[in-house]
């Protein structure tokens, strides 16, 4: 049993605020069941005082979108010499910008769906109808438009007809000022999560999403009952090996730490798409990451517990 | 680099990510049922949502909120109320921590009268049924009033908590255009005489005549009688919501619709005139309708409970309650000037916005081409919040519209709120010249609008 003590990050002022909050209340619960001494934080003015005076043993970061996610909580962490659960800041930093991570992972040899990405202004100077016409022209109808940062599915649109692209649009920038528009790739939607809870990063059985709707949104991520999950997904055994690997290969490659979770389709033929990269996965009541550890037969409690330990045993 | 040592409890089965990790060693049946597949249908739009989501942050102080309707306790009392509380625990322990009349305490009821005389009303007490916040006796009235498929009318906008109430009971929500006197008679009886034609009688309807949440506007006098005749002419009971009616900017004391006519069902509540967390309210009702909504209140909570209930009658008896209004009121006018002179000064060209002479809020049109539900994420990132008007209609209009709330920030926040907001719409503007959009119509899933514990 351990006697650290922690403190765990959530809220924040990111869009995903909500998201976060429920995150970290569901993290510190198990970990309080299991006899962890935990303080739940919010990033907010007092935490460098709460950091610097209470000085916990190990950080966990609950934390989704903004600064939680882009790097800057892990850098002051880093700079106050915290040790903390996650990604380093400079992996963070890169992982945060959506279009740069698929570019690193085609150069891999990974494979990512066809995807464009460009700023408002680019829009706006060169004329929307034609840069947008060029979009589906690359890419096909239906098409994914997303913030090019953060997560949750805030923002995403699906969209189906050329005619709905610039209304999709202007919510779209609502988020960020840069779109990623993707490809939609058809196939089983399908998440792994990644911990080094041991001595290797480990991948976790794959959890298969089923959506009625076919678009896991917001509404679909966060209602319960909603989406359902088969977990590991109802797929062969070589692709559910397949995907283990392409998840562990891509938290390697981006510089991941601890934990992660790819989001990924898997084609009719078999090929795993992948569609993003958690530096710091949700920790819900409807959260991936927690079904895939509870399949396993495992507790979060456990896992991060464990995540905990080798956190703290890096100061 | 899988691990196949590891246990692989697998399962084909669907599974909730919270009961999975509820129970995640017991052995379980070959079909897990989780409770999510047994929610009722009429349930179905209890969801959770992406704009209801983004409000988390307005309880941060860095964020100026305009979307709450927290009334401003800081005038209050308090030091007086507490030895109050003392009191009424020292003297009345044992009735106030004691169940009570499922119908309300009979004194309370008797005070609550003389509050209605002010806006002309003479009700009697044994017609008054007290409930937790008048939101309990809209929700009641909706139980027993409504079947599936049943029609209410409203005004279109109209208050959120009413629209939820409506929802879960699957009431069909038929609008009715407001102007700036409120809701306008001829289009009544226009919507009145559309459904007769599709042979529908709507069940009641729904109506806020004082400081309109969230239009903000009032139901200009003369028209008052007249759209209790249009009902009466077509067998529609009317349901009158007053939670603002004392709190006018002008002193005006506009006379209630059910000081007009004795079928009109009256709501009420001290809310906004006392304390908020109290959950006191009431509905006056018809004797015909007061057994039934009497039984429906004991289902839900068997009694409304005495020590809040006591607690009030206390204050009104004790306490000078229409000084308390009236210091509540110049707060709130305060407010609004504030809030007036800075969207003259901040906002861009094309929005238009009603100057309210009561209440909490502003209503705002936005310029053509911007939807302030998909402008609302904009807002977050630049520390401002406001409730967008897509909830406060059932049938997806409301797009180009938002309401501000002037009741809780100071006037200096105020101030700074709407310059933000300024500088929101300016970007949104430049994003919307650029795809040439315009406003959507659209139903969308899950609550629209602040829970009643944003700020």
């Amino acid at each position: 049993m351990t006697d650290r003590n922690v403190a765990v990050l959530a809220g924040g002022l990111s869009h995903e605020r909500e998201v976060s909050l429920r995150s970290g209340r569901r993290l510190s619960g198990a970990l309080r069941a299991v006899g962890v001494e935990v303080r739940e934080w919010d990033v907010d003015g007092s935490l460098l005082e709460r950091l610097r005076d209470d000085r916990p043993d190990a950080v966990a970061i609950a934390l989704h979108g903004g600064e939680g996610e882009n790097g800057a909580v892990q850098a002051v962490l880093e700079l106050l010499g915290i040790p903390f659960v996650g990604t380093p800041s400079r992996a963070c930093r890169r992982s945060w910008d959506k279009p740069g991570v698929k570019a690193e992972l085609v150069r891999a040899g990974l494979s990512t769906p066809d995807w464009v990405a460009l700023p408002h202004s680019t829009f706006r100077e060169l004329g929307a109808k034609g840069v947008l016409d060029a979009i589906v022209e690359r890419l096909g109808l239906p098409l994914v438009l997303k913030p090019d940062q953060g997560g949750s599915a805030l923002g995403v649109q699906m969209v189906q007809e050329a005619a709905d692209l610039p209304s999709a649009m202007v919510s779209c920038l609502a988020y960020a000022d840069t779109v990623l528009a993707e490809r939609h790739v058809r196939g089983t939607e399908v998440a792994v999560s990644v911990v080094h809870d041991g001595d290797e990063p480990r991948a976790l059985p794959p959890v298969e999403v089923e959506v009625p709707s076919g678009f896991y949104d917001y509404t679909s991520r966060y209602t319960p009952g909603a989406a359902s999950f088969h977990c590991p997904a109802r797929l062969p055994e070589p692709t559910l090996t397949n995907l283990r690997e392409t998840a562990l290969r891509a938290h390697d490659l981006l510089g991941l730490r601890d934990v992660s979770r790819m989001d990924a389709i898997v084609t009719d033929d078999g090929r795993v798409q992948i569609l993003e990269m958690n530096v710091s996965p949700g920790l819900t009541d409807t959260s991936l990451l927690p079904t895939a550890v509870a399949a396993a037969g495992e507790d979060l409690a456990g896992v991060y517990r464990a995540l905990i330990e080798r956190a703290a045993d890096r100061a | 680099m899988s691990s196949p040592d590891r246990p692989q409890q697998s399962t084909d089965l669907p599974v909730t990510a919270a009961a999975a990790a509820a129970a995640p060693r017991r052995n379980r049946p070959d079909r897990v049922s989780a409770p999510t597949e047994r929610f009722a249908a009429r349930t179905a739009a209890m969801t959770a949502s992406e704009i209801r989501a983004l409000f988390a942050v307005a309880s941060r102080p860095e964020v100026v909120s305009l979307a709450g309707g927290m009334p401003n306790l800081a005038a209050l009392p308090l030091q007086s109320l507490s030895s109050e509380v003392a009191d009424l625990v020292t003297e009345d322990g044992l009735t106030a921590l004691q169940y009570g009349s499922a119908q309300g305490v009979p004194v309370l009821r008797e005070q609550i009268c003389d509050v209605m005389r002010e806006e002309g009303v003479e009700g009697d007490p044994n017609d008054v049924v007290v409930t937790v916040g008048s939101q309990m006796a809209l929700d009641l009235l909706t139980r027993i009033f409504i079947d599936p498929g049943d029609v209410v009318l409203a005004e279109g906008p109209s208050y959120v908590g009413a629209l939820g109430s409506f929802a879960a009971y699957q009431a069909r929500v038929v609008h009715v255009a407001m102007d700036e006197h409120g809701l306008v008679p001829e289009r009544l009886r226009e919507a009145l005489r559309t459904l007769a034609a599709q042979g529908i009688t709507p069940k009641f309807l729904y109506t806020i005549p004082n400081f309109h949440n969230p239009a903000g506007v009032t139901l200009a006098v003369e028209r008052r009688p007249r759209i209790l005749d249009i009902c009466r002419d077509f067998g529609v009971m009317v349901i009158e919501d007053n939670p603002y009616g004392l709190l006018g900017f002008t002193g005006e004391v506009y006379p209630a619709l059910r000081s007009i006519d004795p079928d009109v069902i009256y709501l009420g509540s001290f809310s906004k005139t006392f304390a908020s967390g109290l959950r006191v309210g009431w509905a006056l009702v018809p004797p015909l309708v007061r057994d039934r909504l009497v039984l429906a209140a004991e289902s839900a909570t068997l009694c409304p409970p005495s020590f809040t209930q006591m607690l009030v009658s206390r204050y009104l008896s004790h306490h000078d309650w229409r000084s308390q209004v009236k210091t509540f009121t110049e707060n709130y006018r305060e407010r609004r000037d504030a809030m007036l002179s800075a969207l003259e000064t901040y906002l861009p060209e094309g929005c238009s916005w009603n100057v309210p002479d009561g209440g909490f809020f502003v209503w705002l049109t936005v310029p053509e081409g911007v939807d302030t539900k998909a402008m609302l994420p904009r807002a977050v990132t630049a520390r401002v919040a406001y409730a967008s008007g897509t909830g406060f209609y059932a049938d997806g209009f409301g797009s180009r519209q938002l309401r501000l709330s002037f009741c809780y920030p100071t006037p200096e926040r105020i101030t700074e709120g709407v310059r933000r907001l300024a500088a929101v719409l300016e970007a949104e503007l430049d994003v919307v010249r650029t795809f040439g959009t315009s406003a959507r119509t659209e139903l969308t899933r899950g609550p629209q609008s602040p829970s009643p514990d944003t700020t």
